[in-house]
Formats: structure tokens, sequence, C-alpha cells
């Protein structure tokens, strides 16, 4: 047994060579030793996974240290041995880490317009699908894994209504290959009831009122009233009605962009009148008034990243750190909204930290992690096979050397999608290993 | 009829002409008598005259005195008690000036100039007078006359070099000749550029002032005659040298610019500000310049919604508060001002708003002089206007009371000796209640606002009756309509008004029969008095304390260094000893001055337990555009001539931020707009401090130099040179080879005798070439921005080949493929943690770049560009450790001691060294984790950041900001005009950022 377990971690320490995307699982691996962070809040020490088929199909724990005898146990109760073990004493055990709001694999470099697709031309744009743009082979999507983010919800912006957005794994050949969810959400960006005055043409500078704010929510209002009216009618010419359908009949989620407090309140009360209660707010950042508003209409949120300036000049600098606790001490569902950080897609890499960051202005630190875990896949209805580490649930894990919220700890060793071993190189490990092969070459 | 009134008109004009004019039209007729003013209070020169007499001939004052002796031919003006005061003097204004035509540039960017013969900046339109498009504006010029003012000085307000400007007395019944003072008073300069040209430069503050450094090297060098060719532009100026120098800063922080320049070139600028220099008086009373207030305190905001006032900020609610106190505090701090109302919306708020001035602080007799002694003198017509004083011209204000006193009206405004009636004192205030009979009923008929446009109210018998008035010159009309025998009818009443107790005229009653009427009026009792006095608000007289900055955060006072024994703390030394875990760290008088384990504290000092703490020093940003007015000068491909360090804002609240992030040094960079960019400015965040302070002292210079895609344009459309990576290095190549050039030229020229000297042309000064030259002779750093590696590499080879190194490569993302030549080069590189993907150059940016470049021997520096991540620079080291395996104690050098080293201040800050600066950081855990707080940041021994009261600070803005809005609320009534809440954009500044 023991030999079976060196030549296992010899196998694995190959990773760099290994198949991208990586082929389904066909071998069963355990995992023993390590401290599991369950996602849920719990934390399951000195822990043992099992998964087979892309399936978790054993968790336990010992007090004992793990020995050959002891994991022997687990293969002969289940009745079978599972084919590779990995020694994880003293690392930890993670969900994989789920992203909302992100233009990965929808934009590959910002000042390229070639290779920007994340914003149609248009207003409402209800029928407009990110997915099929989706680039599985990005190098910002490979860019993801080696931090543990495996999981993303890819959305369109711009206009009113951007389009609608899928859930994918972040290792695939193509789109078709890596949708977990199709068309799951509806992006709105909510208008803003102010703007700020365009000095260049002559306007005073700062904030002022937005004076079209009313004429549009109320297109946005008869946008919304045409489309129910006719969502059902079987005829052409209706693309954008028949788009709207799967949110009023609460197939899919509507993802609500609103900061101000004022948009928020409008925007939800607007779409809860006319019948829709499946609603995410994304943004949310200047929410602290409304919490009790949220909550009362039982609804989660997106919150803007912290790595961002507070409100005003004259708020507490870490003010942006300070809002998640507030809301999940309201008993919000809370997650985190990537945009609006400096290099934002390319950024979605740090939501662990962001998570982390959250934690150390008072979040409970497993809380923390399920702000990137569990939360995202309640929002994304794909929590029964998403964001913790169950028994049946995907075996989508990564394994960390340290505490993965925190930078300087956060050391990424396995990452799994549904139970597929996947390869944690990238185009900037590739560079990195070329040249540093080129200099100690040299020497 | 017709005729004889425009007749008239053109008699009047002709009234003071030149007594060798023709005339044509008629007789010819001259003013000859005396104007005399009595029992007059006279604010003359030598004080108030009461009961006092003036005599006026020709516009001038001919005599003041107690009982003169009156000419005969005198037409007397019986004052009766009023006032009269020299009158006013706007010394900012484009009074009867055309404004200038905006130039619609199209959409290329013009970099050449447009006009020839001139200098070879449109913006400096030194030879233009604006007498030339003056136009006398009798409307503008009632406006200026009804708040006093008797004499404008004029300027269009373009350009950075305005040209001159006119003085004209405000004299309606005349021609120009009589009204001009002096068709060319002063220069007049700006940071602004002129609407009339869309050449590019300077496109920022600090290239502004580089422009008009320039431009005084090269007037200087063409007055010595040593230009060959001919320059209209600085003839103009070296012909109106001895004019007096205006300068419109419009800011307060522009106001503290000019007055550096002025003292730099001996200019004496007067120096119009934005009315915020009580924001940074401490600085400017330092300089003697004088300056031009305005008096356009701000409105109120609206703050009847809560949700917006939480967006409003201190300083804007500060300002409501602190404006009025404005001239009142530059009088404490012996600044000379004169007050301009220029800026103010409505100019009508002109007197009031300086009797609120007065009520916060300004003497009666300092608010005089700014508008009076100041303002002449600034123009040099000092013995002529301003005072009231035998030979002085009669410009004079009758008032009918104290100048500033509350109920205080100007009646007439005299000017040159010509009457300008303002308050009609001859109207008569019918206002009041009347009984009149008509058809034998009785109407109570109540008249209102009789001595402006009247209304009235009419009762019979408790009954509405609806009614029409008008007043057209004296006569009052009324006309009632009634109801006779349940017919619609109507009676009318006509009454020339003469006396203020009755009313007398005829009318023609509701049958159409004419009467004739006099009614009295009714006594009232004293009852419209008490209503008139307003409730006194409790907190309407709390003035908010003006801190450094004078923002939320902002210090009542600068922070001192302490003498401190910081015990049992883990200190990162970044020198040899390595971390060393339950150690000490004294501090005293600025400096490290002990450090080791169980040290005994000195006497007096104070003890700082740091158990489970750990102490660093300061982190030091090698990239920042933080705390800067301006960023890109890009409209040359080189601005080597222009510094940050012309343009530091010590208010960017982003220094107390990055406090508070555990930042104590800074390089404030030009932008990447152009291959060579600006001089950077080093800096400690001293927050609160003196710009002067902010500076890092003994700090070698730098210059910025960018490469890739910003200075080729590629993100935008361009058309300058150089639109690719093969222009940018031969801009490189020229400029290093015209420095060379005129580096030979001077030498030549210095080595020359005195007397060799004459007989040869001196060499021109060039500020942007002086620079480049420092470069080449190793006196000025280089610190480049760049992305790829050819560009890279190549900057280092034309280095080499014009002998000099490049210090650092700033972004630098694709330092690790040409990190062994870097190395060989002896370049540090300065880069970002963890970004790419943002642009095309950035695809191959690798976050173990910095690892790699460390591991070849590059001395490698972790920067922000934003002054947002710069606050948490500690965990961009982090990232250090996580991508590429450095140690933690190799990574916590990249923020703090390689930054020092690639800026030369390692001598001084960087490490926890005895003798170094007490530049440092008391965390609250490991310095590289997320969950670590900064507790407290020195910065030479004194405490910046504090977390105990940044609590305590939290608190008072809290306080301080309910305060203002109740009393804001004040006046937040019906009818009041108010402002909306209007707090700017935060920008996260980068190198990328234009300010115009």
């Amino acid at each position: 047994m023991k030999k079976i377990i060196l030549l296992n971690v010899l196998f694995l320490n190959l990773i760099f060579s290994q198949q991208t995307p990586a082929p389904t699982q066909d071998k069963s691996v355990l995992i023993f030793g390590g401290i599991t962070h369950v996602g849920d809040g719990q934390i399951i020490n000195n822990s043992v996974i099992g998964f087979t088929d892309g399936k978790i199909d054993l968790i336990a724990s010992s007090e004992e240290n793990w020995t050959d005898k002891l994991l022997n146990m687990f293969s002969d109760s289940n009745n079978k041995k599972y084919d590779t073990i990995i020694d994880a004493s003293n690392q930890h055990i993670y969900p994989g880490i789920i992203a909302l709001n992100s233009n990965l694999g929808l934009v590959e470099v910002d000042a390229v317009r070639a290779s920007v697709d994340d914003d149609e031309a248009g207003t409402y744009l209800p029928e407009v699908r990110s997915i099929i743009a989706y680039n599985a082979e990005s190098k910002a999507v490979e860019s993801m894994r080696p931090n543990g983010v495996l999981v993303a919800q890819i959305a369109p912006n711009g206009g009113v209504i951007s389009g609608s957005s899928s859930v994918v794994q972040l290792d695939a050949w193509n789109w078709e290959d890596a949708v977990i969810k199709y068309d799951q959400g509806l992006h709105i960006n909510w208008p803003s009831p102010y703007t700020f005055g365009r000095w260049w043409l002559g306007e005073e500078r700062g904030l002022k009122a937005n004076n079209n704010y009313n004429k549009q929510v109320n297109d946005l209002k008869e946008f919304f009233d045409k489309s129910k009216a006719n969502m059902n009618l079987d005829k052409s010419m209706n693309l954008k009605s028949r788009s709207m359908k799967a949110i009023f009949e609460g197939e899919s989620t509507v993802y609500l962009y609103a900061d101000d407090e004022k948009e928020i309140v409008d925007g939800v009360l607007f779409l809860k009148k006319i019948g829709i209660n499946k609603i995410v707010i994304v943004g949310a950042s200047e929410a602290k008034n409304q919490l009790d508003f949220i909550k009362e209409n039982d609804i989660p949120v997106v919150v803007k990243q912290p790595y961002r300036f507070p409100q005003s000049v004259d708020s507490d600098p870490r003010e942006t750190f300070m809002l998640a606790k507030k809301m999940i001490d309201k008993g919000i569902l809370v997650s985190i909204d990537p945009s609006g950080a400096p290099q934002s897609r390319v950024s979605i890499r740090n939501l662990p930290f962001y998570a982390g960051s959250f934690s150390s202005y008072g979040i409970d630190k497993e809380a923390a992690l399920s702000m990137i875990t569990l939360n995202p896949a309640k929002m994304l209805g794909i929590d029964s096979e998403f964001g913790t580490i169950e028994i049946g649930k995907s075996a989508t894990l990564f394994i960390s050397k340290g505490d993965a919220l925190d930078i300087i700890s956060n050391n990424v060793t396995h990452a799994f999608i549904s139970g597929r071993n996947i390869s944690l190189e990238t185009h900037q490990t590739r560079l990195w290993r070329r040249y540093s092969n080129k200099y100690s070459n040299s020497q | 009829m017709k005729r004889l009134f425009l007749l008239l008109i053109f008699f009047s004009f002709n009234l003071n002409a030149q007594d060798y004019f023709i005339v044509n039209d008629g007789v010819k007729t001259k003013d000859y008598q005396y104007n005399v003013f009595t029992n007059a209070n006279i604010y003359s020169s030598n004080g108030m005259i009461t009961n006092g007499t003036l005599i006026e001939k020709d516009g001038k004052i001919i005599d003041i005195g107690v009982n003169l002796n009156l000419p005969n031919n005198s037409v007397v003006y019986d004052l009766k008690g009023q006032y009269i005061y020299p009158s006013f003097i706007e010394t900012h204004s484009s009074f009867g000036v055309k404004k200038p035509q905006r130039k619609s540039s199209g959409r290329s960017s013009q970099y050449e100039p447009s006009r020839n013969g001139y200098y070879w900046n449109d913006h400096i339109l030194s030879d233009y007078n604006s007498f030339i498009d003056y136009t006398y504006n009798q409307k503008e010029a009632k406006g200026y006359r009804d708040i006093g003012f008797g004499v404008v000085n004029s300027h269009r307000n373009d350009g950075i070099h305005r040209g001159t400007s006119f003085a004209i007395g405000l004299i309606d019944g005349q021609n120009e000749s009589y009204r001009v003072l002096s068709q060319k008073t002063a220069e007049h300069y700006s940071f602004s550029r002129s609407l009339t040209s869309g050449q590019s430069y300077p496109s920022s503050t600090m290239g502004a002032i580089a422009l008009i450094r320039q431009l005084h090297y090269d007037s200087d060098w063409y007055s010595q005659g040593e230009s060959i060719s001919k320059d209209l532009a600085i003839e103009a100026i070296i012909k109106n040298k001895e004019l007096p120098k205006f300068f419109d800063a419009n800011d307060k922080l522009n106001v503290y610019r000019a007055a550096k320049l002025s003292k730099e070139f001996n200019l004496n600028f007067i120096i119009k500000g934005s009315g915020k220099e009580y924001e940074n008086v401490r600085e400017l009373k330092k300089f003697s310049n004088t300056l031009i207030i305005p008096v356009n305190f701000p409105k109120a905001f609206d703050v009847s919604n809560s949700k917006l006032n939480d967006k409003l900020t201190i300083n804007q609610l500060r300002y409501w508060n602190q404006a009025p106190a404005n001239l009142g505090i530059l009088e404490k701090n012996g600044v000379t001002f004169s007050i301009t109302s220029s800026d103010l919306k409505n100019k009508r708020e002109f007197l009031s708003n300086i009797k609120k001035a007065i009520k916060n602080g300004l003497s009666e007799k300092v608010a005089l002089d700014a508008l009076t002694i100041i303002p002449a003198s600034s123009i040099n017509l000092d013995d002529k206007i301003g005072k009231i004083e035998k030979g002085y011209y009669a410009n004079l204000l009758i008032t009918s009371g104290p100048i500033f006193g509350d109920k205080t009206v100007i009646n007439e405004n005299w000017v040159k000796g010509q009457r300008h009636i303002i308050k009609n004192t001859d109207k008569v205030n019918v206002d009041g209640d009347y009984t009149i009979q008509i058809n034998d009923k009785s109407y109570e008929i109540k008249i209102s606002n009789s001595l402006t446009k009247p209304s009235t109210k009419i009762k019979r018998d408790s009954t509405d009756i609806k009614s029409k008035v008008s007043l057209v010159d004296d006569w009052l009309s009324l006309t009632l309509f009634d109801s006779i025998n349940e017919k619609p009818s109507f009676a009318q009443i006509s009454t020339k008004i003469s006396s203020s107790t009755s009313l007398s005229g005829t009318g023609s009653d509701f049958n159409n029969n004419s009467f004739s009427f006099t009614v009295s009026k009714k006594k009232v009792e004293n009852n419209t008095n008490a209503k008139k006095s307003p409730k006194s608000k409790s907190d309407s007289s709390f003035v908010s304390n003006v801190t450094f900055p004078n923002v939320g955060f902002g210090l009542k006072s600068i922070p001192n260094s302490q003498s401190i024994h910081f015990k049992n703390a883990t200190l990162w030394t970044n020198e040899s000893d390595g971390i060393i875990e339950n150690s000490d760290i004294i501090i005293n008088n600025g400096k490290i001055v002990a450090i080791g384990k169980n040290l005994e504290t000195p006497a007096d000092f104070k003890v700082i337990d740091a158990t489970n703490k750990h102490i660093t020093s300061g982190i030091i940003d090698e990239h920042s555009h933080m705390a800067a007015s301006s960023i890109n000068e890009g409209g040359h491909n080189s601005s080597a001539e222009v510094s940050i360090m012309d343009v530091i804002n010590p208010d960017d609240i982003n220094v107390y931020r990055n406090l508070a992030g555990g930042v104590t040094s800074a390089q404030i960079l030009h932008g990447s707009a152009n291959p060579i960019g600006g001089q950077s400015a080093i800096i400690k965040l001293k927050w609160g401090s003196e710009i002067n302070d902010m500076y890092f002292e003994g700090a070698a210079p730098f210059i910025k130099f960018a490469l890739g895609e910003n200075v080729k344009q590629s993100n935008w459309s361009g058309s300058r040179f150089p639109q690719t990576r093969m222009g940018v290095e031969q801009v490189f190549v020229d400029h290093f080879d015209r420095a060379k050039e005129y580096a030979k030229t001077w030498e030549e020229y210095n080595s020359l005798s005195p007397r060799q000297k004459r007989s040869v042309t001196k060499p021109r000064f060039d500020d942007e070439l002086e620079t480049l030259w420092e470069i080449l002779r190793g006196d000025r750093f280089v610190s480049s921005h760049s992305y790829v590696q050819s560009e890279i590499n190549m900057l280092m080879k034309v280095a080499e080949k014009f002998n000099f190194r490049i210090n650092t490569f700033t972004h630098i993302l694709e330092g690790y493929k040409v990190a062994d030549k870097m190395a060989e080069h002896g370049v540090g590189g300065s880069t970002f943690s963890d970004w790419w993907g943002y642009k095309y150059e950035v695809n191959d940016a690798i976050p173990f770049n910095a690892s790699i470049m460390h591991n070849a021997g590059v001395t490698v520096a972790l920067n922000s560009d934003n002054s947002e991540l710069s606050r948490r620079l500690n965990l961009e080291a982090a990232k250090a450790v996580k991508y590429g395996d450095i140690s933690e104690e190799e990574a916590w050098k990249f923020v703090t001691l390689n930054p020092a080293k690639l800026l030369h201040i390692d001598h001084k800050v960087g490490s926890l060294k005895i003798g170094k600066d007490a530049d440092i950081v008391v965390w609250s855990g490991h310095p590289m984790s997320l969950f670590t707080k900064t507790e407290q940041t020195y910065i030479e021994g004194a405490l910046y950041f504090d977390q105990d009261n940044h609590q305590q600070k939290l608190k008072e803005i809290k306080d301080e900001k309910s305060i203002l809005i109740q009393q804001m609320l004040g006046e937040n009534l019906p009818g009041v005009k108010l402002r909306f809440p209007n707090p700017m954009p935060q920008i996260e500044v980068t190198c990328e950022h234009t300010e115009f």
C-alpha cells in the first residue's frame, strides 16, 4: 500500500505535463490527512475524501494519524480500492471557487477591440447569449485554475438588459463541454438616478440628478409589460419577448446591477411587482442603509469586491472591506462581485483573497469561504452539485498547502473538476519555467 | 420730438470733448460749474470728515473740508448727512471685451503654432492688447456701478500669456477719450490655454508652468540681442517689462504655484484667487504677492434628502461654512489683497457678501482698502483713483449710511465728476392703507411696493375687489372692478405721487363721472417690524476649524517627532539581522537610534508594548500618481522640462489612505503619454504638511520615460511622431543627440573669457535640453515605463550609446525575458505583481516576473501605479512569495528596501537600521498577511496614522457633518435657491490620466 501511495504522489507531481483539458475521471481518488473546508461553515480536520466517476463518495475524519491500515479500512468497508491516493497532511481542501459576474472568455485583451465580445450594441438585449462567445481556451480562463477558481458565471455587459449568462466549469475544450447550466441568468443594469456633470461640455463638475431617470425606468417597465404580454405568442418576430419568458416563469434569475440604494429599492420593487421573484442584486456598493429591505425581500447580494475606493473621500478607507460583514450579520446570502478591481477580469483569480479581505474585517473565515463557494452555487441553482464538499456532489475541489484565502499561503497543488485531475499549467507557468531554465542553464 | 431726443444724446456725449475738437452741430458748450457736496460724511484719505464739503470740477476733486468757501458758479448738492466714499476699482474683469472664439480643432491634434512671426506657442499672446477688441457696454457698466465700482481694469481672459489690459472709467454720458484711464495697464497670465488655438502643448498645469519659465528664459536671452530672427510676442514682453503683472490662478493651489513662479522670476504677480485661500494661507503668506479675492460664497446645498447628504463631503460643507471667513483669515495673516466681484453669478450679492465677510472677521478698513487703494496701486493708478484727496478723480459713492452698514444703500456713483443715480432718493414711498369713497361706497386700498412695482389690495366691506395698478414716472393709475347694481363696472383714479402721507388726484367713478379726491394714509401701528426679526438659529455661528488639509481626516496640527521605545516586537530589519523576534527598537529625533533585545528605556521616552506585533520600515511606492494635479504633459513627444514637483496636491485623501496602508514614501511620476515624460517628485506622505515639507529631502532628481503602446498612441487615434516602436527609439536618439550638441555649445561658451563672451552669441537656455543634459551627466535618473522585451533592450542600448545608464524600468512586464541583460546594464525593475491582459503588450506579463528578475540579480520592486492599490502594497509583496517562491524576507524588500535603492534614498529609508529615518510601521501581525492591519505609521518619528486616532476622526467627521447639515437646513427655506449635492467623482489616477 505504501508503495502505491508513493507512486501515485509521484505521478501527481507530474501534473504539469497533463493533458489539457483533463479527461473524464477514470481512476478513483482518495485524499487523506487534509483539513477539509466543506464550504458550508464546517471544517473536517484530518479528513479523508474519496471520489469516483466525478462524484464524492467518501468523507470521513480521524482523530489518529492516517496509516495504511486506517486507509485500508475505507477500501475494505466500501469494498473498493481507490486508485490514486494523495497525502494532503496539513494541507487544506476546499470546494472549487465559483466566480459570479465574470466576462472570462468573452474578452481576451481589453485594449484589442477584436478580442472584446462582452458588450453587444443595443439597450434591451434579452436574446443575447454569452455562452456561445465563451472562449474555453482563453489564457485568462486557464490562469484561474492555479488559484482554485474552477467555476464561473459568464455574463455579458452593457446596455440596460445585457443578455443572458451561463455557468461553466473552467477546464474544457469548447463552450459546449464547459457548460454547467445554460442561460441561467438575465443581466439588467438598473438606470442610475445620478450622473456626473460633463464639464468638458460646460456643465458643472460633480454629481447631479439624472433627469431622464423616470423615463428610463418607464421605458424599462414598458419593455417588461410588452414582453409579458407577448411571450407566449407562437409568432416569429417576438424574439425579445420569448427571451424574457424564462425570467417571468422563474426558470432563470434576474441579476440586478444596482449600487445606489435608490437603484436597489426601485429595482427590486419593480421586479417584484411584475411578478419576478428570482432576483440577485449585483454591486450593492452603497447599500448599507437598505440591508433590512434586502433581507425582508430575501434577496441574495453579490457585493462588490473590496479593493476599490470607499464611497466618499470622508469615508473610512476600509469601508469597502466592512460592507460584506454588515450584510452577513443581517442574514443575507452574500457572494462577491469581482468587477471594479484593477484589471478586474484577470484579477478574478484573486477571488479567494477578496473573501480573505472581507474575512479580515470580521467575517468568520468559513463564512468567507461560503461567499465564493456555497453561496454563489445557491444563487446559480447549482448547489446540489457544486459549492460544498459533500457526498454525492461533484468532486470539484482543490488542495492548497496553506490557507487559500491568504495570498501568502495560497499554494494550490491539485485541483479537480468533477473528479478530473486538471492541469495547473498555464501560459504563465510555461513562460516562468522557460525563462527560469534559460537563466539557470546559462549559469 | 424724436429728432430733438437724439440730438440731446449726441449733445451730452460731447459734453466734455476735448477743447480742440470741432463742433458742427450747434454751439460749443463747456461745463464751467463746480459740483459741490455739502453736509456729507466724507471718507477722505485723512479720515472721516463729518459735516464736510467736497468740491469737484472737471472730473477732479478740487477741495475737501469743513466750512469751505463755495465758488460762485457752484451746483450744490445737499447730502443731508449722507456719506461719500471713493468708488471701487475692479481689477479682474473682461468688461466690454469680445469673447474669444473657440477654434474648432477638428479631429487631429495640432502640434505646431498657427501664428507666424510670434512665439512658438499659440497660448502665448503677449502681443495682444485687449483694448483693440473693446466696446463700451452700458448695461455691463451699470451692473458694476450699481455695486459701487467706478473703474474697471479689463482684459480678455484667454491664454497663458494674455497680453495687456486697459482701465476704463464707467461713465455712460461720455466717449472713450474721457473714459480711458490707461490703454495698456498690465500684463496678464494664467495656467489655462487659449481657446483660439488647438495647439496641443501645454496640456497640463505643469506644462503651462514650464512654458512660462521657458518664455522668460527666452525673452531674457532675446533682450540681450542674441536672436537672429524676430519674435513679436517676445518683443511685446520686453516692451511691457515695467507693467504690473497679473496672474489668473483661480484655485488656491494655483495661487501658490503662481506665487512660486513669481518669486523665481521676480515678476511680482498680482494673483487672482478662488476664495479658498484660507485653506493654504500658511503657505501663501510666505510670499509677498498681492491677491485678488472673489466673494462668490457657495450657496447652501439642498440637504433635504438624507441619501444625497451621505455623498456630500466635509470639504464641500465646510466651504459653504468657511468661505465667508476667507478674507478675515487673509487679513489676520497679513496677506494684502483686493476684492473682486468676478466669479459672482449674481453681482447684486457683492456688497452683502462683503458685509458677511466683515461679520466673519474682516475689518471694515481693510475691506475698503481692498476695494480702493489696493486695486488702484495694483494697476499703477494710485495717484489718480482709490482715494478722496485733492487732485484725485472725483470717483465718488454717495451712500445712505456707512458703506458697510446693514441698511446702507448706494444712492449715487460719480465717476470722473459724472453723476450716475443708482437709487432715486427723490422717489416717494406711498405704501400704506387708504380709504376712498366712490359712488358712496367705501373702498379700503392697501398699496405696497410703490417704489418699484406697486401692487394693491382692495376691499369693500370685507369683499375683495379686483384691481389693476401701474406706475409710470411719478404717476400712479388704479382701476377698480366692482358690480354696480349687479352689473360689472369699473372706476379709475390717477394721482401724481408727491407726498408720502396723502394721495390726491382725479378719477372717473363706476358711472363714468369724473371726480377728484384727497385721502390720507392711515396711521399704522408698529407691527411690521416685529415680523421682520428672524428667528435666531442656535448654531448659526458655528464655523468649522480649518484643518490641514481641509478635508475629512485633516489635522488640526502637524504631528511632532516622538521619542519611543517599542518593546518586544518582531522586527523586519531588511538588514543582515533579518527578521528578529522579541526585539526592541528605539526612535528619537526622527531617527532610529537603537535596535536589539531587552533594551533599556532612555529617560522620558514613551514605551509601547509591541508584543505580537511586527514592525517594519515604511512601504515605498516607486510608481505612484497620487497627490498631483497633473500627470501627463502629452503636448509634445518630449516634455523633459515639466515637473510633478510643480503640481503637488497635498489635499489628496489618498495620502491618508496610503498611510493607513503603511506607505511612507512614494515617487510621483509623470504619466506615459510620451517617450520623454516629465520630472518626478519623490515625497514623504506627511499628511497635513506644507508642500515644501513633503518633498523627500535630498532625494535625487528623476525623470519618467515611457515605451510601448501609450507613447505610440496605439489605443486611440494619434498623429504625432512616433507611432511605432521604431520611431520611439529615434525620439530618444534625436533628443540625446540634441542634448549632446547643446551641452557642447554651452561648455564651449562657458570656457570663454568674459571678453570673448561679448564677441559671440550666447547660447539659448533650453529647459528641456538642460534636463536631458543632466541625464547625460548622470545627475538625473531615468525611470522608464516599459512592457515588451524589444523596447526594454532598445532603451538600454540607446543609453549605453550615450554613455549613461537607465536607472529603473517601471512596469517592466517582460523584464523576465531580458533579466540577464538588465542585470548587466545595472538597471532595476519595478513591476506590477500580477497585472496582465489589459493591453496587447501585456500578453506575456506573468506574476513570476519579479521572482525571475530577482533571481537573475536585478534589484526588484513592486509598484502600484494606482493610489487604491498602493495602500495594500504589503499584499502585493505576498504575491512574490506565492508566485515564484521568493522568501518572505526578500519579498518584503520588494516594497521597502528595493524601491528605496531604486530611488537612491536607501541611505535614509528602506530598512530598520540605526541612523536611518524613523519611517516605521507597526502591524498587528505578519505584514504580508491580509489578516493583518496597520496599527501605526510613523514618518521621521511623527505619528501620521494611528488606528485608535482614526476611529476618533471617523466620529469627528460624522459629528461635524451633522452640525453643518443642520446649519445648512437653516437655509433650506422655501424660495431659496439651493445647490444639488455634487461631490466630485474619485478617480483612480494612473499613467494614462490627462488633465484637460
